[in-house]
């Protein structure tokens, strides 16, 4: 079926999906994934755009290794350590938002100090609360610092910032710029939102409906996360025609 | 304090009833406490509760982890559930008599026999919640600890135990009242001690001061043990969730 193998350093994320079906409630396959290819170089921010509903969580899954019931290969990049933000937070409510963070860690490094990254993410006061005490932008804010927490090689993030005001969600944004720029980890970020994916990352994969696969492919010159609005602006409005003739002859093929 | 109130009001009307009656068969508190404080000085009352209590503790504990074990493996496997299932149908439904009898009969007239009987009792009760228990478990806390390779011990403790935690206070709150009654009937049955024989006795001498002072005692006992141990607990347990304003 697959074989998943992580390799040295410097390698890429190499993730193809030749299928991925599930079975609906009644009992029919839906294909969900055909013929996706997707290869990430080491130490960049990769942007998964597509619509609703298209699949990106499942490709996301399969590319955290938390799925292998699929076709195809997942080469991931580094040792092989894994930070993951989904789309909910998903902190356990019954532990603290700092006991949230450190239950990441693996055990050789469970003093690890945190404080740089607390501070990043002004966590600082919230330290000793538990997760239903917080607002949803402190619960995600949570969230990114477990997943940085671990030093991942390799940090896939799920719509992070949907339902979030627009100020906290642009603040988040810079936050994850700051943190990823630093510690230079692979990522792949899941969005349904061309600006933010413009904003944060340095290559763009845009997917096709159901069954997903990549229609179309851009590198976006850097410096990352330091484009003003304008150049956001300019970039979505180059991409957009792009994207609907590729979808219109997705849909054809 | 208006729990008080109404306890006060029980005693009184039992004090009432007593007085009217004027029987042998109907004590009063005071002749009942009179019995209960004399019993206690003579180390029998101490005693027969202590017998009573090992065995109330003991079956409970079997029957707990047993249960919480069966049901967690119920509740995660469709396999196991298709297996396990009708045992536990049977088990269910089997009376509390049939099993303390097979036991005696089977084991013998031992303490194994007796506590085996009563944790059997209790058993798929503690197997049936633990069970919802574990179908209720949140698959995305699951795999978010899978992600973030979470050991297995980890995983359990802090991942699982929480979550299962309401359903373990609230079999053991069922279970405990359960266990002790159960343990009752297998002392009056089969056992030389305990608060089961002594009411057994009595019942044959019709000696309902007795009767009611060891009753009244356990009674007592018991509701100790709910309030300064399982509801501590259970209070610890779910420290984390929102206080209502």
């Amino acid at each position: 079926m697959n074989d998943a193998q992580s390799a040295g350093d410097a390698a890429p994320l190499e993730l193809r999906i030749d299928a991925k079906t599930f079975l609906s409630a009644d009992g029919t396959p839906v294909e969900v994934v055909r013929g996706l290819e997707l290869r990430l170089e080491a130490g960049s921010f990769g942007a998964l755009i597509g619509p609703s509903g298209c699949g990106k969580t499942t490709i996301l899954r399969i590319a955290a290794g938390l799925d292998p019931d699929f076709r195809g290969r997942l080469r991931t990049p580094g040792s092989g350590r894994l930070g993951i933000v989904f789309q909910e937070p998903r902190l356990l409510p019954w532990r603290t938002v700092e006991d949230n963070i450190r239950l990441a860690l693996p055990a050789h490094d469970a003093a690890a100090d945190l404080t740089e990254l607390v501070e990043i993410l002004g966590l600082g006061s919230h330290m000793a609360r538990y997760p239903g005490e917080l607002s949803l932008g402190l619960a995600r804010r949570t969230a990114i610092a477990r997943a940085f927490a671990v030093q991942p090689d390799f940090l896939l993030l799920d719509e992070p910032f949907v339902s979030l005001d627009e100020a906290v969600a642009d603040r988040l944004r810079n936050e994850l710029v700051a943190l990823t720029t630093r510690t230079k980890v692979t990522t792949l970020f899941v969005t349904h939102d061309l600006a933010e994916a413009i904003q944060l990352a340095d290559h763009l994969f845009f997917l096709s409906d159901r069954p997903a696969r990549i229609i179309l492919e851009k590198s976006l010159p850097p410096p990352r996360g330091k484009r003003s609005a304008d150049v956001i602006a300019s970039i979505g409005d180059e991409m957009r025609p792009l994207v609907s003739r590729a979808m219109a002859n997705g849909g054809r093929g | 304090m208006p729990r008080i109130f109404s306890l006060a009001a029980l005693i009184a009307i039992w004090a009432l009833a007593a007085a009217l009656v004027h029987s042998r068969l109907l004590p009063g508190p005071l002749a009942v406490g009179a019995t209960i404080v004399a019993d206690i000085r003579s180390g029998e009352l101490p005693f027969q509760m202590g017998c009573t209590l090992g065995r109330v503790i003991s079956s409970f504990a079997i029957a707990m982890v047993l249960g919480a074990f069966a049901g967690y493996a119920m509740g995660r496997s469709r396999a196991a559930d298709r297996y396990a299932d009708p045992w536990l149908i049977v088990l269910i439904n089997m009376p509390a008599l049939v099993t303390i009898i097979f036991a005696y009969i089977w084991i013998g007239l031992n303490e194994t026999a007796a506590i085996l009987a009563v944790a059997v009792n209790k058993l798929p009760n503690v197997i049936v919640v633990m069970r919802e228990g574990a179908r209720a478990l949140d698959p995305e806390l699951d795999e978010m600890a899978k992600a973030f390779q979470f050991t297995w011990f980890r995983r359990i403790r802090h991942v699982v135990i929480p979550q299962l935690a309401p359903y373990l206070a609230a079999s053991s709150r069922s279970g405990l009242s359960i266990v002790w009654k159960i343990v009752l009937v297998v002392e009056l049955i089969g056992r030389p001690n305990g608060v089961g024989f002594v009411l057994g006795s009595a019942f044959s001498l019709f000696d309902m001061t007795r009767i009611l002072s060891y009753a009244i005692s356990f009674i007592v006992l018991m509701l100790v043990i709910e309030s300064l141990v399982v509801q501590p607990l259970e209070r610890r347990a779910i420290r984390w969730r929102r206080r209502p304003a």
